[in-house]
């Protein structure tokens, strides 16, 4: 009799409990840290890495001299003109802008360097060591001065990013033609060409070496700090980041000074490289590196992005644009390829986003 | 539980005879508030009633035209978003107000990073997290380096009050937290939503769905036109005097004894 009475109640008591409580008893959570490889991302890279496999071994096949010294070299400065320029982009575009000066500025700043220095005496300079450090400093305060207009002008004043750098690219190409009348600027100190033409080891152009290692930092910059994690709260949404306390205006300011400022260094790269300044260097070079910063993943609606991604998509880039030469293919399918790269690549990062969902 | 909490029932933050106007719309009129630490206070009232307009004053978002707010004791000017979260008041709207694309421990620290040489320090804001989620009891999620893209819409609700409780505040205003949420995930918010309460904090929670309010809450607080018709124990509610007094301001019935004296006592 008293244990059919109390077997119910038993029965009971559980489900009884388990409302009254509500909740599962408390788990340990996932202690395992993301690896190396997920914080990277690299999962998400992974297939761009295959397509640049394949690309590669494609030319190797149809050319021999693919894989020779001078292709690599050659490759590796084209790859290093776009590389700062999709570096600085990244983070731009993290936070829903873009920047179509940045070509402009690649080019004027150099412009500006080279005017600097055949100005206090060019290649019969006195002291060619101060006046090359005279010109590059130059060319790197021009690239944080258009940064500035550009931040200002999307920040406080809320022209969208598309106008403004439109804008300044025009403007910053016109005024590179002005510098010196549309033409190049070859009376520079020998010290200036030495550098770009110095390979380390025969097979590590100074120049490339520059630019990696800037690459480096950009990534260490955009993933382990507040700097980093604030631009991608930005592009995310800016309510949350400005209820979160983050100054939104100056970090846009900031973002844009880096996008500049990385893009004057890749001027004064190749100013170094080809020893005289041109008017025409970089142009449409922008469009290389957004194509480079979207293949390597990022949105284009903001708040999604990585270096390495924008890495891996400059080397697809170049190795296209240096290969399709190399066999001979006539250049004017170096567009078409980037092109079709471009919007296959776009299409491929839809196709796996929704499947994570 | 944050240093120097106050004891169950004892009133954390006071409204006193509030006004605000906009233009010739009074939108409170003298209203009289109280939220004690311990306890879940619904804020209750029609579209219009002044719910949002005391929940803005609370946080330091608009300023009231008269009256007086008083924090545990001591009268205080909230005149911006920062005075009330400096003083311990966290807001979590609606909307979360959450980066989809970074991790639980990133969206809890937003703002607040702790850093060791330049770099972001991991360690120490994940264990911060951790335990926090771990008071809360909130054990649903996969792992707390999880994109908060991927929670589900209670889980996001935690992590928002998750981040409240980390960041040191005594009193929490939910706007409408079940609003957009299924059952089982209701389910979940209303029992986070105790125990806050029950750990000391004070908690308003602004709803519609009566449900919700006779489920979870202490304290009833009905607004009507801007005027605060009653307020009192939960128990001295029900939910047909609920619905009477948001939509009318009025209870018809005469056996509710203690809002007539409620009342009576607002008239004298």
């Amino acid at each position: 009799m008293v244990a059919v009475a109390e077997a119910p109640t038993v029965l009971r008591a559980s489900p009884v409990g388990a409302v009254v409580t509500g909740e599962r008893p408390p788990q340990p959570y996932e202690h395992r840290r993301p690896t190396w490889g997920q914080r990277a991302q690299l999962g998400g890279q992974l297939w761009l890495v295959c397509v640049l496999a394949v690309v590669i071994a494609a030319f190797s096949l149809r050319s021999s001299s693919f894989l020779s010294q001078a292709n690599w070299l050659n490759t590796a400065l084209t790859a290093t003109e776009v590389l700062l320029l999709a570096v600085g982009q990244t983070f731009v575009i993290i936070t829903g802008g873009i920047d179509l000066s940045d070509g402009a500025v690649l080019g004027l700043s150099g412009m500006v360097a080279g005017w600097v220095m055949a100005s206090l005496g060019g290649s019969s300079a006195g002291d060619p060591t101060l006046v090359v450090v005279a010109g590059l400093a130059s060319g790197l305060v021009l690239g944080v001065a258009v940064g500035l207009v550009n931040g200002l002008l999307v920040a406080r004043y809320r022209i969208p990013a598309f106008v403004v750098t439109l804008g300044t690219l025009g403007i910053c190409t016109g005024i590179a033609d002005l510098v010196a009348n549309g033409q190049e600027i070859s009376n520079l100190p020998g010290a200036v060409g030495t550098i770009g033409s110095t390979n380390l080891f025969g097979w590590i152009p100074i120049p490339a070496l520059v630019a990696f290692v800037l690459t480096v930092a950009a990534a260490g910059l955009l993933r382990l700090t507040r700097f980093g994690e604030h631009t991608l709260a930005l592009g995310d949404s800016r309510d949350a980041a400005v209820r979160a306390g983050i100054r939104d205006r100056s970090h846009l300011v900031r973002v844009y000074v880096l996008s500049s400022t990385l893009a004057a260094v890749s001027g004064m790269l190749v100013m170094t490289r080809l020893a005289v300044a041109s008017p025409t260097s970089g142009s449409n070079d922008e469009l290389n590196a957004i194509a480079a910063v979207v293949i390597g993943g990022a949105s284009l609606f903001g708040g999604k992005g990585t270096i390495l991604g924008s890495f891996l998509g400059t080397a697809l880039i170049s190795v296209l644009l240096t290969g399709l030469i190399i066999v001979n293919v006539p250049p004017f399918w170096q567009l078409i390829a980037v092109g079709a790269v471009l919007v296959a690549a776009v299409y491929v990062d839809q196709v796996r986003e929704r499947r994570l969902r | 539980m944050v240093d120097g909490m106050l004891g169950r029932g004892q009133p954390l933050l006071e409204l006193r005879g509030i006004e605000k106007h906009f233009g010739p719309v009074r939108a409170l009129r003298r209203v009289d508030f109280t939220i004690e630490a311990g306890k879940v206070t619904a804020l209750c009232g029609d579209n219009g009633a002044g719910k949002s307009v005391t929940v803005k004053i609370m946080s330091g978002i608009i300023q009231p035209d008269g009256g007086e707010l008083v924090w545990r004791g001591r009268p205080v000017h909230l005149r911006t978003p920062r005075d009330a979260a400096d003083l311990g008041i966290a807001t979590v709207y609606q909307d979360l107000a959450l980066c989809d694309n970074l991790d639980i421990v990133q969206n809890m620290f937003l703002g607040r990073e702790r850093r060791r040489f330049g770099a972001l320090d991991e360690g120490p804001m994940e264990q911060a997290a951790r335990s926090t989620l771990a008071d809360l009891r909130v054990t649903t999620v996969r792992s707390i380096r999880q994109p908060v893209g991927s929670l589900s819409g209670g889980q996001r609700q935690s992590v928002a009050v998750a981040r409240a409780v980390l960041w040191n505040s005594q009193l929490m205003m939910l706007d409408e937290p079940t609003a957009a949420l299924g059952v089982n995930q209701t389910a979940l918010v209303l029992s986070l939503v105790r125990r806050l309460a029950d750990q000391g904090y004070g908690v308003v929670i602004i709803s519609h769905n009566l449900n919700d309010v006779f489920e979870v809450a202490d304290r009833i607080a009905v607004l009507h036109l801007g005027t605060m018709v009653a307020q009192g124990e939960a128990s001295e509610f029900d939910r047909q005097s609920v619905v009477e007094l948001m939509t009318t301001g009025k209870v018809e019935r005469a056996d509710s004894g203690s809002l007539a004296a409620n009342r009576a006592s607002k008239e004298a």
